[in-house]
């Protein structure tokens, strides 16, 4: 073997990530060490200013303004009420499809295709349908109530109005992760269970649901990262209205860089977030290896 | 491979008529805009919704060219171009970050560095996190660099960004093939690009498949990159989409509905293709089954 075999197949494993992390190294790393470096400086994308280096200011400014916190909150809520539905929703769906049946393949298709959507088609959809005087939606509603429905003219009706879009398009992939555990019970502790005559509430919690628990812990925290993130179908839904009732903390980060040009004040609110998902990603490979383990 | 065959119980038409219906109102609201989409403008504003309706091709021919006033001029709404920008940059970066993914994830499954989970949970964090905190500085690095607004900047932005997603997808498709089946071929005298070409690559022919599909649709469907790093010529579909939403139409929602359609037509054939592979590809390869 030549040197030159000897030292490729020495390196192999080195050698062929390194292109990829030179890819990842250009296009994030570097972005995310030069938003660390300009967090800590005071600079507006659309002035010419020379940036000027002061600290931790930036970070005490946004830690300290009232409406980072309440954008948080805002956040908070919607995360929290996201997720719960989606479990709940995305939950039933994967009892109803447990089971073999004819024509299960076509109609499984039919509620999965919501998640792969853009979420700039979903959030038109829906415009659409809460459109007040044409919108399906409202029209279906005050066909029933004789009132008219304006869901999102209001703080909580704007918040339900996002909240149910992203349920519907993403309680399908809540679904496929507790279908997943749903057929992995075996079947004979049914078929035990049958002879001892158990009710189903006591079959569900003893046998059927340490199957799921793992899976669906994983779906919690993954569905939290991405909701964390919440950002097109508001962009495309409220805008952030009415006001700012709307406006996750993804969306304010947005603006603060975007539209505001406060381009280093937002670097230093994005570092917060990045916190954040950090630790969750964290504990979601944490499940993701123990459930490994596990089986 | 020795795989426990799950087995799944059986449930007779009763099941199906309950989930025929369950899952028609779940589909309803994309079936609701197709049909849109073939209806007139006063047919789409109708109250109360039209469900029978004459079909009419015409907003799918406003898609290329309409007027932007009634009883103007018809102009080119470059549409056409905006499919091809989407087409052309999804297909190119995907197929980098195929290149490029495959390779590192070979590396990661089968020759592990020093420190390999850490290099693993870098990779991911890099895809978890929000997108908007790695743009403000990739926008003002594209601005430095002149590369905002150019094909070359997009794709690779967009190959970076597929490229988490590669890695951890193709190593949980490398980690089933037994080791064993290399080893022999080592044995026999083959060189490691042939192991790899000629043993490997062909054993995850399907994960390489799948992994490319998945890796089209969340480039095809990205719109926040999109809408702050492409400029007029490299626009792509969802940011014209959300352009027409706001701008010049008002409310031609048939026009608009015509759009999605003509948009969403690839993604759902593609997900009936998908469907074994789906719950693989939503978790990035994390949960397998």
């Amino acid at each position: 073997m030549t040197a030159w075999g000897r030292f490729i197949s020495e390196n192999r494993g080195p050698l062929l990530v390194t292109p990829a992390l030179a890819v990842l190294v250009l296009m994030n790393i570097f972005p995310l060490l030069w938003s660390f470096g300009l967090s800590f400086f005071k600079y507006r994308a659309n002035r010419l200013q020379e940036p000027e280096f002061i600290w931790f200011k930036n970070y005490f400014k946004v830690l300290t303004d009232d409406r980072v916190w309440n954008r948080f909150q805002t956040t908070a809520m919607v995360v929290s009420i996201d997720v719960l539905l989606q479990l709940i929703v995305g939950f039933l769906l994967a009892l109803m499809f447990e089971k073999q049946f004819p024509g299960r393949r076509v109609l499984l298709m039919l509620v999965l295709t919501p998640m792969m959507l853009s979420f700039v088609a979903v959030g038109a959809f829906f415009r659409y349908y809460y459109e007040p005087t044409f919108g399906l939606l409202s029209q279906a509603i005050k066909s029933i109530t004789g009132e008219p429905f304006i869901l999102l003219a209001s703080p909580a009706g704007a918040i339900a109005g996002i909240i149910f879009a992203d349920v519907w398009m993403w309680s399908p992939f809540v679904m496929l992760l507790v279908l997943a555990g749903l057929v992995s019970v075996p079947k004979h502790l049914y078929e035990a269970a049958e002879i001892d005559r158990t009710s189903w509430w006591r079959r569900f919690w003893t046998i059927t649901f340490p199957y799921i628990r793992g899976l669906l812990l994983l779906a919690i925290l993954f569905r939290t990262i991405e909701a964390f993130k919440l950002f097109d179908i508001v962009f495309l839904i409220t805008e952030g209205g009415p006001g700012t009732s709307t406006e996750t903390i993804a969306v304010y980060v947005y603006r603060v860089a975007f539209q505001y040009f406060k381009t280093s004040q937002s670097a230093a609110l994005g570092y917060i977030l990045l916190f954040v998902v950090i630790v969750l990603t964290n504990l979601y490979l944490y499940f993701v290896r123990r459930r490994a383990e596990e089986n | 491979m020795a795989r426990r065959r799950r087995e799944i119980g059986k449930a007779g038409w009763g099941r199906t008529a309950m989930s025929a219906v369950i899952s028609f109102i779940y589909f309803f609201p994309v079936l609701w805009i197709i049909l849109t989409a073939f209806k007139t403008h006063t047919d789409a504003l109708a109250i109360p919704p039209k469900f029978l309706f004459t079909p009419t091709l015409e907003n799918f021919a406003n898609v290329f060219s309409r007027a932007y006033q009634r009883g103007g001029e018809e102009i080119d709404t470059h549409f056409d171009l905006f499919f091809f920008n989407s087409i052309f940059i999804a297909g190119t970066s995907v197929l980098l970050a195929l290149a490029v993914g495959t390779l590192a994830a070979y590396a990661f499954s089968r020759f592990p560095l020093r420190g390999n989970d850490t290099y693993m949970f870098i990779v991911l964090t890099t895809r978890m996190l929000p997108p908007i905190i790695v743009i403000i500085p990739i926008f003002l690095m594209f601005r430095v660099t002149g590369m905002s607004g150019t094909y070359a900047g997009i794709i690779l932005l967009y190959a970076a960004f597929n490229l988490p997603f590669t890695i951890w997808m193709m190593k949980s498709f490398f980690d089933e093939i037994p080791p064993e089946v290399e080893d022999a071929a080592r044995m026999d005298g083959s060189s490691e690009f042939k192991v790899f070409f000629k043993i490997c690559l062909p054993l995850v022919k399907a994960g390489l498949a799948a992994t490319a599909v998945f890796g089209l649709i969340l480039t095809w469907n990205e719109f926040l990159f999109a809408l702050l790093l492409t400029g007029m010529q490299t626009r792509t579909v969802p940011v014209a989409m959300a352009q027409t939403i706001g701008g010049d139409i008002g409310v031609r929602w048939g026009l608009l509905a015509a759009i999605e359609t003509l948009f969403l037509i690839p993604v759902v054939l593609v997900t009936f293709l998908l469907q074994n592979q789906l719950l693989r590809g939503v978790t990035f390869g994390t949960i397998r089954r």
